[in-house]
């Protein structure tokens, strides 16, 4: 089959400015009489406050906290439980108390420290096992698995853990706000303009005119960038109040970012299967997500986190529990995989470990359950469309070498050992459930102008992942004009209908399949030299199964990306250090709207995977702090750290993502780790490993421990 | 008695009415006084700084010379998207103190983008759509020319160490390794 033609590569739109260092990111614009505002955060984990008391303010500084809120003190992300600032207890070692500004950053630093808050420090709760409060608790399933549990030959029984990942956008989070005539602005680095607009609309107790919210060029996301802006948004906007129509600017420094902001949920995650007659009968999965001090975006990461426990295996009985609990730490959010990686991580190991105890290499016992095409998702929705995991495993295998790697692999000795992993997965392409339909309602426009340029306009930011070209690219391919006619816009609240937050692999998918659609009106009603406006709403397509939040059941996706990864790295028996020697995966997201920007995309998700699996080691210590915040202890891949990725693309076409598009940003990740940590198994000499990331230290103390 | 340094002037420039920015907080009262200008070369032109010398240059490059293409990322010298060039050798700026760059050169992408050497990489870096976010890519762009400089035919296990100081969260290095891999054939004899 050709390549459809919008696949073919172009230099992206925003390449110049970027190259040549002109592309202005928030902290480089400068306006005159910028203000530097800085929060005053909680170093307990768990406290009252009995007292907060403000050194004198010096002229020209501003001082704010909760009683200046004009509106409620709440953030609106999915709930409203988190306050803009504490009023009278913390709940996480970073919880914002108070904030100042200044014309100095350093001296509003130097006064935040002069601030006297007395309080009364309070045990904190840090392990989700004891904890007493859960935020949400999911459970479904189908068949009787406690029949199967009694009719198995044998039955297993696993626990599996995950740690945080921060996002390390390489960019920290930083924003500008002013208040000119009773209209809050606020520009800066984001993923979703309208969530920060809602945010500035609720707490200022304002109407939706009188905030507008334009994204800066941002660099870098992953997730990070989702809800915490809103946050961040509403300080400097407490200041900005008070500031008499100065700018005020707030930058995050990145011990402050690291420690503060969202990042991945921590899990624990317990599996039990019964097999009989070499076949898995029953999952029986309870999974915990340990969500931070607030419930922020937990409800719905952990719902991917459950719809994807399962991984790409088709069971008949299936019971599943899935829990959001609190603990007094930072709260979790989003971070690229959105839920998945954690629970794809402990499905792939676990099917891992019973194919190595029932004598089977781990591929072919998976290929044995591998879902097809019509057969039943986790939540008992359908997958709808053609499942090419049995091509792609090929293709991977090839690539790579699996089989005859794995099989060398078995016979070594001497202090270099290699080993060689594979992980399945899927990604469920698109907002969960009927969140499209019932929530989002997304809406994109064009405007042409008399001259016949092109301008598109909805809400979704380039935040690196290449939206300002690959939303152009599917505007000029409709309309059949050059690339240069058409502008895919930087998101300004002012002048962007809501197309949707920049999340869950949608854009291109949902959005890009919305520009395609208004292309084809203008294109049908085009006229020339006048200005035109066309727009196109979001309609879910017919064959969804409705899904049922309540009881976790239907489709909770529309359609899914496939992927298929092989990791093959050597340790050294001596130091326990890891060193990757290759990385293959292979992908389905659909056609490609651009093969070099995706192929990009999977290149640099597989290496946050690879970070996830072992380097990026990030725990919070028994006072619930995080000690590791910079990039000195918290260490993300270098170029040197795996010398060879190699993607290859697989194209399912979708019938409903423009040209056959479907979901990608997050596809890459989820399953590296388990890819990546049954290579290490196998270079261990099979040992088994149960947490991720796990690090060198701990390969080293297992390797010992075993006599190996 | 308030400390109150001259304002700080790019060369050829005007100089402005008000400091362009409040300057760092006052140093304690024993020390001496406003320290005496430093002259060094910025992106080939004669700069003046007369502010502290113990600034980080990170900062006198950012908010005194508004040259913004230096970016902040750590502010530890881990991330290298501060990177500069100083006297031939690749630097991270937050690093350096200000003072250290007296009579020597410093040249950021401000200067480096008007090269021929920078048209070769700019060609490449589209080539492979190796630009994402942007944000490690001043950094990223002066590493390459310092890398070529050193080594005008490198391999790519030579890439990888030559950008090894400097992180991208959004590529995978695969891009940029192959779009230096690129610019290094097509630039032959301007390295």
């Amino acid at each position: 089959m050709a390549p459809h033609p919008i696949s073919e590569p172009v230099v992206k739109k925003d390449h110049d400015l970027k190259m040549s260092g002109r592309a202005l990111y928030a902290a480089d614009h400068y306006p005159e009489g910028l203000l530097f505002a800085a929060a005053l955060r909680s170093p307990h984990a768990r406290a009252r406050i009995l007292k907060v008391t403000p050194p004198e303010l010096p002229p020209g500084h501003i001082y704010a906290d909760h009683r200046d809120i004009p509106g409620p003190n709440e953030i609106p992300i999915v709930n409203c439980d988190t306050p803009v600032l504490a009023v009278d207890a913390v709940q996480y070692v970073g919880e914002p108390i108070l904030v100042m500004a200044g014309p100095d950053e350093r001296a509003v630093r130097k006064l935040l420290s002069r601030v006297r808050v007395d309080y009364e420090v309070l045990e904190p709760e840090l392990d989700v096992k004891t904890a007493g409060t859960t935020y949400c608790d999911y459970n479904f399933g189908r068949g009787d698995v406690d029949k199967a549990m009694a009719e198995a030959d044998k039955t297993y029984d696993e626990e599996f853990e995950t740690f945080y990942q921060e996002q390390a956008y390489i960019e920290p989070q930083g924003l500008v706000v002013r208040w000119e005539e009773g209209k809050i602005i606020a520009r800066g680095s984001m993923q979703c303009p309208y969530y920060v607009h809602e945010a500035l609309v609720h707490a200022f107790a304002l109407p939706e005119d009188k905030v507008r919210v334009v994204q800066d060029v941002t660099g870098g996301g992953f997730g990070g960038k989702e809800d915490f802006p809103s946050n961040l948004a509403c300080l400097a906007a407490l200041c900005a109040m008070k500031a008499g129509g100065r700018p005020v600017g707030l930058f995050l420094g990145r011990a402050e970012d690291m420690e503060c902001s969202t990042k991945r949920h921590p899990s624990v995650s317990r599996y039990r299967a019964a097999v009989k007659n070499g076949r898995l009968t029953a999952l029986d999965i309870d999974v915990v997500f340990n969500a931070g001090a607030y419930t922020t975006l937990t409800g719905v990461v952990l719902l991917r986190g459950v719809a994807s426990c399962v991984g790409v295996y088709k069971v008949d009985n299936l019971r599943v529990r899935g829990r959001g609990v609190k603990t007094n730490t930072v709260p979790c959010g989003a971070y690229r995989g959105f839920g998945a990686p954690q629970t794809v991580f402990a499905v792939e190991m676990f099917m891992g470990h019973i194919a190595g105890d029932l004598g089977l290499d781990p591929l072919d016992f998976k290929i044995a359950h591998l879902a097809a095409q019509g057969d039943l998702t986790s939540t008992s929705g359908r997958y709808h469309h053609p499942v090419p995991l049995p091509a792609m495993i090929e293709d991977a295998v090839k690539n790579s070498g699996y089989r005859e790697k794995r099989e060398l692999c078995k016979r070594q000795d001497g202090r270099l050992r290699r080993g060689v992993g594979l992980s399945l997965w899927f990604h469920g392409a698109g907002f969960a459930g009927t969140g499209e339909r019932d929530f989002i309602k997304a809406r994109v426009r064009l405007v042409k102008s008399a001259d016949g340029r092109v301008e598109a306009l909805a809400s979704n930011t380039d935040i690196g992942q290449g939206l300002k070209t690959t939303f152009a690219k599917i505007v000029a391919h409709e309309l059949g004009i050059p690339l240069d006619r058409v502008t895919a816009c930087s998101p300004d609240t002012d002048r962007c209908p809501n197309s949707g937050p920049t999340v869950a692999s949608r854009s291109i998918m949902t959005v890009g399949e919305l520009f395609r659609r208004a292309a084809v009106k203008l294109r049908e009603g085009w006229a020339d030299g006048v200005e035109q406006v066309f727009e196109d709403d979001y309609v879910q397509p017919d064959y969804i199964i409705p899904y049922d939040y309540d009881r976790c059941r239907g489709d909770a996706y529309a359609t899914y990306s496939w992927a298929a990864c092989v990791v093959e790295l050597e340790v050294d028996l001596l130091t326990g250090v890891h060193r990757v020697l290759g990385v293959w995966g292979c992908f389905d997201a659909g056609t490609p709207v651009d093969r070099t920007i995706l192929t990009g995309q999977m290149e640099g998700g597989l290496l946050q995977g690879i970070g996830y699996s072992s380097m990026e080691q990030m725990k919070y210590d028994r006072a619930g702090r995080i000690r590791n915040k910079t990039f000195s202890d918290y260490l993300i891949p270098t170029a040197m750290d795996v010398p060879l990725i190699k993607v290859t693309l697989h194209v399912e076409k979708f019938p409903e993502g423009p040209y056959g598009a479907k979901g990608a940003g997050e596809l890459p990740l989820p399953g590296v780790p388990a890819a990546y940590l049954s290579a290490l198994e196998q270079a261990m000499g099979g040992i088994p490993v149960r947490h991720a990331p796990f690090s060198a230290e701990e390969t080293l103390a297992a390797v010992m421990e075993a006599g190996k | 008695m308030t400390y109150s340094p001259p304002p700080i002037v790019p060369a050829g420039m005007t100089p402005p009415a008000e400091p362009l920015m409040t300057p760092p907080a006052a140093p304690p009262a024993a020390s001496p006084g406003p320290p005496a200008p430093l002259e060094f070369v910025l992106n080939g032109e004669s700069a003046v700084y007369a502010g502290r010398g113990d600034a980080r240059l990170l900062d006198v490059l950012r908010d005194v010379f508004r040259l913004t293409s230096v970016k902040c990322g750590c502010r530890e010298g881990e991330c290298g998207a501060c990177a500069v060039i100083f006297n031939d050798r690749l630097v991270n700026s937050c690093l350096v103190p200000a003072g250290m760059v007296a009579l020597g050169s410093v040249t950021t992408l401000e200067g480096f983008r008007e090269t021929e050497r920078f048209a070769v990489l700019d060609r490449a870096y589209a080539r492979f759509s190796a630009v994402q976010c942007g944000f490690c890519i001043p950094g990223m762009v002066l590493a390459s020319e310092a890398l070529l400089r050193r080594n005008p035919r490198p391999s790519p296990a030579e890439i990888r160490e030559g950008l090894s100081g400097n992180l991208c969260r959004c590529t995978g290095y695969n891009a940029i390794v192959e779009a230096v891999t690129l610019a290094s054939k097509e630039g032959e004899g301007l390295w």
